[in-house]
């Protein structure tokens, strides 16, 4: 009996938490049609997304390319086929690993702190003052978070894409002495322009999604069961990186089923 | 008097929170261009009545009628509409902590009104003269001292000149001197520009002089909303309890004082 009343509980939360997270994007979009459109803040939130995730994704591109240029290596050329090298690191850069790990080094960087944020400036009752000062939220706070989010993470998914063809580059035509000829020649045949738009599909849906996921956990860290206060926000945070990283890579698989 | 001679009206606010009933039953008029102090003991529910006046939260029961309109049914740009008249403080002040003083005090200006900037520079540099605060416009909220944040969180409320002022203890951590000034602050300006003020304050026999209706809240209903004068000659044995027993302290820690010198 008891866990029954306790799986009512839980389903009641999920539905009351979906319905708020609706809501809480119906009232952001309304918030970026509001005029007049102010550049300053988007340009701001740019920069915090933008040039301070670029060194973490021009590593992390370089060594995830560099790795896919040592497997795909050793593995291409035990069939004899190690000069379609540069077609598979491509491939797999553009198609899947630079949008989705350039969305989850995002999320660990820019999506918890903004969470963090928006849940401090709740528990410390900002936002209630931004109400009760007739100045909305939404349009304040999360549009430019939004805005940025769509500009800057398909930029970083290029850096990513770019910088790891040339990693896979490196090792695989550098290091281990493969033709570089073949390796461009292969990129340049194999990839297509239906590749760089599922690319661009796929970034600017996970720079979507991530936002508005890690925005509205800390914007109703105080309607979430764990409450107030430090560790709610805490809780909030850890929830809201989870969240928003499985709901990209569910979101890559169901774009993938599309487009291929 | 007419009903056109309040500005907000409460009528029958109950408030619970999960077991905890904190409003049982608030009736209460606020007339308009008038001062009126709301007070009562700590956690009798003072915060949570004014945040119903603002819209932040719903009565499970009753309403809240600011010009006429039930706040607590408003949504989106209408009750957008109500708030643009408000001036607010709240008991934790709310500074905006990743802006500076001055940005926090400027930003109504920026985001409700088309000043250019360099008005708004001259209006904020006013602003922090008139609260003592000039030179402290680079500062951040964390680097305040709290009777500071209240000064600046005074700032930002007046910035727009609302009509109808909230102000959850203002002079709460401010010494003697600043908390008078701010008081004869709010004498001045209302003078000039007529608002309608609700303060929520411990000061008691200060705002004796300040208050033109007193309201004492107590286990969640308002006992008494009288004028000071009136308040002072009530024959109502619990307002006389409250008065005696309020301004018995204050005697009593004078009387310590003298015995320990
Ligand atoms: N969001 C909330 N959830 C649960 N209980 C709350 C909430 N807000 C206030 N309360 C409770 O309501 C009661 C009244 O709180 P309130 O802050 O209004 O007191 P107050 O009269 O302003 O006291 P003080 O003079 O100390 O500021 C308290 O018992 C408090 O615990
Ligand atoms: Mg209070």
């Amino acid at each position: 009996m008891e866990g029954l009343e306790k799986l009512g509980r839980w389903g009641l939360a999920s539905i009351e938490g979906l319905g708020r997270s609706a809501l809480f994007l119906v009232y952001t979009l309304i918030g970026l049609l509001q005029m007049p459109f102010k550049i300053r803040p988007v340009l701001r939130q740019i920069q915090v997304i933008g040039s301070g995730s670029f060194l973490v994704i021009f590593f992390t591109g370089a060594f995830v390319g560099m790795v896919l240029g040592l497997q795909g290596y050793y593995t291409l050329s035990k069939y004899g086929s190690s000069s379609a090298l540069g077609a598979a690191v491509a491939l797999s850069l553009i198609r899947e690993l630079g949008p989705v790990l350039t969305a989850l080094m995002v999320i660990g960087r820019t999506g918890s702190a903004m969470c963090a944020e928006l849940g401090i400036m709740r528990i410390s009752e900002q936002i209630d003052a931004l109400d009760c000062m007739a100045i909305n939220p939404y349009r304040f706070l999360v549009v430019p978070k939004l805005l940025a989010g769509l500009v800057s993470i398909p930029l970083l998914t290029a850096v990513f894409n770019l910088v790891g063809i040339f990693g896979g580059y490196m090792v695989g035509v550098v290091l281990l002495h493969g033709n570089a000829g073949a390796y461009m020649a292969s990129m340049r045949a194999s990839v297509t322009a239906v590749d760089l738009k599922m690319c661009f599909v796929k970034s600017v849906c996970f720079a979507f999604l991530l936002v508005w996921i890690c925005a509205e956990h800390g914007f109703w860290v105080n309607r979430r069961p764990w409450g107030f206060g430090a560790e709610g926000v805490s809780r909030a945070t850890t929830s809201a990186v989870v969240a928003s990283s499985v709901a990209v890579l569910v979101a890559d698989y169901v774009i993938t089923s599309f487009m291929l | 008097m007419a009903a056109a001679d309040f500005c907000i009206q409460l009528k029958g606010i109950h408030k619970s929170f999960g077991t905890q009933e904190v409003l049982k039953g608030v009736d209460l008029d606020i007339e308009r261009g008038a001062t009126t102090v709301i007070c009562g003991e700590s956690g009798q529910g003072k915060s949570v009545l004014l945040k119903h006046i603002l819209g932040l939260i719903r009565p499970d029961r009753g309403e809240v009628l600011v010009e006429g309109r039930d706040i607590s049914r408003l949504r989106g740009a209408a009750l957008k509409q109500v708030r643009t008249r408000f001036g607010v403080l709240f008991q934790g002040v709310a500074l905006f902590d990743s802006m500076t003083v001055f940005d926090n005090i400027a930003l109504p200006l920026r985001e409700r009104s088309r000043l250019p900037e360099s008005a708004v520079a001259a209006k904020v540099g006013r602003a922090l003269e008139m609260m003592d605060l000039t030179g402290s416009g680079d500062k951040f909220p964390a680097q305040l001292s709290g009777g500071m944040k209240k000064r600046v969180g005074l700032a930002r409320a007046l910035q727009l000149e609302p009509d109808i002022l909230l102000f959850d203890e203002p002079t709460t951590g401010l010494d003697p001197v600043k908390s008078h000034d701010v008081y004869r602050l709010f004498f001045a300006t209302q003078k000039k520009l007529g608002y309608t003020s609700i303060i929520v304050s411990h000061d008691i026999p200060k705002i004796f002089n300040l208050a033109d209706h007193i309201a004492i809240l107590h286990d969640g209903r308002v006992r008494a909303c009288q004028s000071p004068a009136e308040l002072q000659r009530s024959r109502d044995p619990f307002v006389r309890n409250f008065i005696t027993r309020v301004m018995g302290t204050a005697h009593d820690s004078q009387r310590e004082c003298v015995n320990q010198a």
